[in-house]
């Protein structure tokens, strides 16, 4: 048993963070939080200031994301609450592990419609994997023990942790546990055998199998064991966009993500394959097109660490429950018993590489100096492969997934389920905290990077080198495509009118601003970011009438590609 | 198909919210809730029943599962359960014979009068929803003036 110790329940909190290892916490302070805030004076974890919650939310994500330990982020009550609601979201929508501490105004107060409050319990309940209102001091140390558990096990995901000021200014004797009981949560499941067992007779069986990896492989960091798996059966690897780079991407077997913009070789396979190892995966719509014609033709074998996504968006016909990577690896345990080689030279694998080397070489490409894929490219052949890229939304984020090559499994992130535009800039400082031995690179567009620009100033005045890299149309791009595709070219508030000058943006906030409009240019300002030890914007003017293709259009199925022309 | 769920949770503050906001959130119907504490203060036990196909069913019940607050979610077989609710019926009396006839329907439904006043009366049934149904259409021609019930409330049978 612990020594019972008196203290703040401001201090309680600290402590209990230290004991779970935090470093560091990205936030904002606000009449409401700041008893936690005065902690910081007399402790050892880092605060780095963000000009917008919203900002310190995704921070935090991009921090669990890449250290698969919860970030953390603070914030105040009311305004400070609903601003990381979307951080929050976005988090959830990605499983992405998460701690959000936020202050709410004193218990006696709650429910008088107070200054600055907001039932951010109420509204945050369908975006977090766990909410609690601590009403005692005392509550504390064992709230935090049990969120950061929830937060990081299983399918991970965010936990909200809203403190009223005077829970924690008041004085309780503390006690930390070290053990605790959550009876309604069973994150992990045994290994199961005889299920994975069916599946290598289905994929043994089968004539076109194919490999679909999604996020939760990364997420589970399940690399060696889905490379030994396609290596073993001789599959071909599609991922889902969130499960992009979970398979290198020079891998004579893989065939990139599939999708509304998947790579063609990969949306074809797909859609001429027979059974289908489903590794980590929610079967989004925005992966698979319309969900029937997907079930329809398919033997899908699903692993999932979460048992609600198993039959969610499509049937199963061998469901796999548990961590993708405990699975996997007794799938290889009983490959190597059974002493399978599959051959290189099956028809299927014939086939498959024969369509992958038909795109390579014919899928067209904007005929410019600087198309995106030659200037994603670029930044592909001057990073090194173990460099960290983040992405925004929009084409940027879709001309990455298509042009840029994850060589090293789990350095590509993005917002990809709830899609937050203003995700990457932030979330890409995140990850430079959690991986400051490398490069951090956003892939960003200008519609997306105007959003959270102002975190320029943390990472300035943070000393956070990161890179934003502006493929810079002047345009919400993605909407303008969508425009001329299905709206008869009529672009309503799309034109961004070249308007901030991201270079002068940039340097006004001490960072560096560098335009590239050639491709010499661009390799000596890729270069010179790398090596910069101050913030870079590479600001990359691009022609705004360059579409995304291949193109899966909505509710209709991968085999229907919109094609470049 | 209709449904009936059994969800045993932590007797705490604000879980019925995160309950019936996860069926509004997954696009599920409620059609009726019950909820009370058990034999142990520490828990409640929720009864929902819901309408959807199989699949839909079984992913209301992973859903809920899912839930860290819920501790046993069981979808009950009604033919191994026993579940009834508890409807409050006022209806007009304008004959002289309609309370004597109301009083007779009552009883075959083992039900009980209470407020008994000139021209309404009140009938208490403890029924299953079915039952329920057949008395309602049978009280119609008097006139009913207001109807109160409780949602359905179900136990599994032993051994079953």
């Amino acid at each position: 048993m612990n020594k019972m110790e008196t203290m703040t329940g401001a201090k309680a909190l600290m402590t209990a963070m230290e004991k779970e290892g935090v470093k560091q916490v990205f936030g904002l302070p606000g009449g409401a939080n700041l008893p936690m805030y005065d902690e910081f004076a007399r402790c050892d974890i880092r605060h780095i200031l963000t000009r917008h919650e919203q900002s310190a939310a995704h921070m935090a994500d991009g921090f669990g994301r890449v250290s698969r330990k919860p970030g953390v982020c603070f914030a105040t009550s009311g305004p400070g609450a609903t601003n990381i609601l979307t951080g929050i979201a976005t988090a959830q929508a990605d499983s992405a592990p998460m701690i959000a501490v936020t202050g709410q105004v004193p218990v006696a107060m709650i429910g008088k419609d107070a200054f600055q409050e907001s039932d951010i319990i109420g509204m945050a309940n369908p975006v977090v994997k766990y909410a609690f209102q601590p009403r005692s001091a005392g509550e504390i140390p064992e709230i935090v023990k049990k969120g950061f558990f929830i937060a990081g096990s299983g399918r991970p995901g965010p936990v909200l942790i809203d403190i009223p000021k005077d829970v924690q200014t008041n004085e309780e004797p503390m006690n930390f546990p070290d053990e605790f009981k959550i009876q309604g949560y069973h994150p992990w499941a045994d290994p199961d055998i005889v299920n994975v067992e069916k599946a290598i007779d289905m994929l043994l069986h089968a004539e076109k199998p194919i490999i679909l990896a999604g996020g939760g492989t990364i997420i589970s960091s399940a690399f060696a064991e889905l490379q030994s798996v396609a290596e073993i059966l001789m599959l071909p690897v599609v991922t889902t966009f969130k499960g992009k780079g979970a398979f290198p991407e020079n891998h004579p077997l893989s065939l990139g993500p599939i999708g509304m913009h998947g790579h063609a070789e990969a949306n074809k396979m797909m859609s001429e394959a027979d059974c289908v190892l489903a590794i980590g995966t929610r079967f989004s719509d925005r992966s698979v097109g319309t969900f029937e014609a997907f079930e329809k033709r398919l033997k899908i074998i699903h692993m999932d660490v979460d048992p609600a996504e198993i039959g969610k968006n499509q049937t199963a016909q061998i469901p796999v429950i548990g961590d993708v990577r405990v699975n996997l690896r007794v799938m290889v345990k009983l490959l190597l018993q059974r002493v399978i080689k599959k051959s290189e030279e099956t028809p299927w694998i014939k086939h498959v590489k024969e369509t992958k080397s038909y795109w390579k070489e014919n899928l067209k490409l904007h005929p410019g100096e600087m198309g995106a894929a030659k200037i994603l490219r670029k930044l592909r052949e001057l990073l090194p492969k173990e460099a960290v890229v983040t992405t925004e939304v929009g084409q940027h984020q879709m001309w990455a997934s298509l042009f840029y090559d994850v060589i090293q499994p789990g350095t590509f992130f993005s917002s990809t389920g709830l899609g937050t535009m203003g995700w990457g800039f932030p979330a890409a400082i995140g990850a430079k905290v959690a991986r400051p031995d490398v490069p951090v690179v956003d892939i960003a567009g200008d519609g997306s990077f105007a959003m959270t620009e102002n975190s320029l100033a943390t990472a300035v005045l943070e000393d956070i080198p990161v890179i934003v890299f502006v493929l810079n149309n002047s345009t919400l791009g993605m909407v303008a495509q969508w425009q001329r595709t299905f709206y008869d070219r009529r672009m309503i508030g799309v034109d961004q009118k070249r308007c901030p000058d991201y270079v002068k943006l940039a340097e006004s906030y001490g960072a560096q601003g560098i335009r590239a409009q050639s491709m010499d240019e661009l390799d000596k300002a890729i270069k010179t970011a790398i090596s910069s030890d101050v913030a870079t914007v590479i600001d990359i003017p691009i022609d705004p009438e360059e579409d995304v293709l291949p193109f899966v259009a909505p509710g209709t199925s991968l085999a229907d590609m919109i094609l470049p022309s | 198909m209709w449904a009936i769920l059994s969800i045993l949770v932590e007797n705490k503050p604000g879980i019925l919210f995160k309950v019936t906001h996860l069926f509004r959130s997954r696009n599920f119907n409620i059609d009726s809730i019950s909820v009370g504490i058990t034999e142990n203060p520490d828990y409640s036990k929720m009864t929902i029943t819901t309408y959807g196909d199989e699949k839909q069913i079984d992913q209301i019940v992973k859903q809920l599962d899912k839930m860290i607050d819920t501790v046993k979610v069981e979808h009950l077989d009604e033919h191994k359960t026993v579940f009834r609710e508890l409807c409050l019926f006022k209806i007009k009396l304008s004959n002289a014979n309609d309370s004597m006839e109301i009083n007779k329907l009552a009883n075959a439904y083992g039900g009980k009068v209470h407020d008994v006043k000139k021209d309404s009366i009140m009938v208490e049934l403890t029924a299953t929803p079915d039952q329920i149904k057949v008395f309602e259409e049978l009280a119609k021609p008097f006139g009913i003036l207001d109807i109160v019930r409780t949602g359905v409330a179900a136990l599994q049978r032993s051994g079953a």
